[in-house]
């Protein structure tokens, strides 16, 4: 068996802001005294003219990046989670969003998975914070193939979007002919009893969620879901018709982001149960990514639990 | 300066002034104090200094303005109107639910506005983000930004010196609108940001200091900030914070209150008196 390849979603930014650069020569990248951990430090060796560190201070940096997107460059401005969509919301809002203005902003090292640093850096509010803007694209690819892909349509789209990367390598989910559009749910499995709708690192975990609940007799489907908003409304649905219960899965608040978005959907559409997997309205703590992961319930046995209470309500209706 | 070009420059001030009056009447709210004390340096910009083009308000290398006191937006409006860039009469409609004159300035629907500001602190730094642009592309454009004197409390004003400074942004120049009052209170009473000067210079920008509705003082600044070739420039403008209509002058509640019927028609007939000085 071949080795698991195993990249953090922040390299695969990296590396593909690298590939942008070389086409497009209107591509600029800020960061915030962080291009080391986000991996712009990749486009800046590249590219030192296109590369403009704004030191730490993220709110001049969003608006550096609104003067300059307003003349013509297409702008990623990059910082942690915490610091872009935390320390400078209301710029984002302001000065990014209101206007529609042409910026992503690559947001890495959110969630739990940050580690050590703790809950002062770990991000769980982020996707809930970008979503009640309005006209945001949020994006939260679940590996380095799809992160690419993610950075790639990003650029050619017009507006702001909101990238979510970790710090934590994980596992390649995808091949490499893997096709991704923004706003278009995936089917990774299809099921009959319940359907598991993950994003980011959770993918990978609710894969094993699936083979976990197959080995107990129950068919779950699996819905990959990268991009947050625009929420692929059709694709939620088609879930909620066909298999009348879902679990949702991401490492993220439970409340705010892709549980919320799905639950909003079913709501007024199509009520079914709606469990959500995620961090359970708490803040993080310091140690090991893989250990924290575990210890906030991020991981397959808990997505399979979940999909067994989500059947049983189903079952009770 | 010649005469006659300060005449113009005079009358269309006053112009300003009248659209000011007319919008947050009309609109029965808005911000006619700190849109009053900027009128002379708004027409010296748009009649006098700025490459910009009404027929063409995106051409590509024009000179930007930033009105990171968005609130200021009726003087905003106003030298935009009277420069052509839209109908003067529409100014009556600022603030209404179907104008596009929004309380604060809106760069996708209004001809002229580069940035859409109001949330005090941040058009400065999207000011900065245009200089950067200009200087990347060879100092094609200059880009002019207007503080408040309040607005400068905001840390994220001092976050865009440092960066302006750091970056040698020299296109940039920002003005303070030193009218020393904000809706608080006078600047002392409510957080004093002064020495102004001291902090911009201790920040690195090229510093000059002047009365603000004095068009020789206002053209020798943009000058000086013109010919300074490695760093961004600050102009402190003493200003009187309500200029040219009497009640409001120095005026603490006229920051964000709308003239009621008679206190319009006085300050139409003072700023008419004034036009009329003028051009008599």
């Amino acid at each position: 068996m071949a080795d698991i390849i195993k990249t953090a979603t922040r390299d695969a930014y990296g590396k593909a802001l690298q590939e942008l650069g070389e086409k497009n020569d209107k591509l600029i990248v800020l960061d915030a005294d962080l291009a080391a951990a986000t991996k712009t430090g990749m486009f800046k060796k590249a590219f030192p003219d296109r590369f403009i560190d704004c030191g730490i201070a993220e709110a001049n940096m969003i608006g550096v990046a609104a003067g300059l997107a307003a003349s013509g460059y297409t702008v990623f401005a990059s910082s942690f989670a915490m610091f872009a969509a935390g320390r400078a919301f209301e710029q984002i809002r302001n000065t990014l969003g209101y206007p529609g203005i042409n910026v992503k902003i690559g947001a890495t090292h959110a969630g739990i998975s940050v580690g050590e640093d703790g809950a002062s850096h770990q991000c769980c509010e982020d996707i809930g914070l970008m979503r009640t803007i309005p006209g945001m694209t949020i994006l939260n690819p679940a590996d380095d193939i799809e992160a690419r892909l993610a950075v790639l349509a990003a650029a050619e789209s017009a507006g702001p979007v909101y990238m979510r990367f970790g710090r934590l390598a994980v596992p390649r989910v995808f091949d490499e002919d893997y096709k991704f559009e923004i706003g278009k749910g995936v089917y990774l499995n299809k099921g009959t009893d319940v359907t598991i709708i993950a994003t980011g690192l959770l993918v990978e975990r609710a894969i094993a969620a699936v083979e976990l609940l197959k080995s107990r007799g129950i068919s779950a489907a699996l819905i990959n879901m990268a991009t947050i908003k625009p929420i692929d409304r059709d694709i939620i649905l088609d879930a909620a018709k066909t298999t009348g219960c879902i679990v949702t899965a991401e490492e993220h608040n439970v409340i705010g982001g892709l549980g919320s978005a799905v639950a909003e959907v079913t709501a007024e559409c199509c009520p079914v149960p709606v469990l959500r997997v995620g961090v359970e309205d708490t803040f993080g703590k310091s140690g090991p990514a893989l250990e924290l992961l575990e210890i906030f319930g991020l991981n397959a046995e808990n997505i399979a639990a979940k999909a067994e209470r989500a059947i049983t309500l189903k079952n009770a209706r | 300066m010649d005469a006659s070009t300060k005449k113009q420059l005079e009358v269309t001030a006053v112009k300003i002034r009248m659209g000011i009056i007319e919008g947050t009447y009309n609109a029965k709210s808005g911000h006619p104090g700190g849109s009053l004390s900027i009128a002379e340096l708004l027409s010296y910009l748009y009649f006098k200094e700025m490459n910009i083009d009404p027929a063409d308000p995106k051409k590509e290398d024009r000179d930007r303005f930033v009105l990171s006191k968005g609130h200021a937006a009726p003087a905003l409006y106003a030298a935009l109107a009277n420069r052509g860039y839209f109908p003067v009469e529409d100014l009556k409609t600022l603030r209404k639910s179907d104008s596009y004159l929004q309380g604060h300035p809106n760069m996708n629907h209004v001809p002229g506005v580069d940035m859409s500001t109001g949330s005090l602190g941040q058009g400065v730094s999207a000011a900065v983000g245009f200089a950067l642009a200009s200087k990347l592309q060879g100092d094609k454009f200059r880009v002019y930004a207007v503080l408040g004197d309040g607005e400068i409390e905001e840390g994220q004003v001092w976050e865009a010196a440092m960066f302006a400074a750091a970056k040698h942004l020299n296109t940039l120049t920002v003005f303070v609108d030193n009218n020393n009052l904000q809706i608080d209170g006078t600047l002392e009473e409510v957080n004093s940001p002064y020495p102004i000067p001291e902090k911009f210079a201790a920040f690195g920008f090229n510093v000059i200091e002047i009365d603000g509705h004095d068009y020789d003082q206002i053209e020798a600044a943009v000058q000086a900030a013109k010919a300074c070739a490695d760093k961004p420039t600050a102009v402190i403008m003493k200003t009187v914070k309500g200029k040219g209509v009497s009640y409001m002058e120095n005026a603490v509640n006229w920051h964000g209150a709308a003239p009621k019927e008679e206190q319009y028609h006085i300050a139409m007939d003072e700023l008419n008196a004034a036009l009329n000085a003028l051009t008599a």
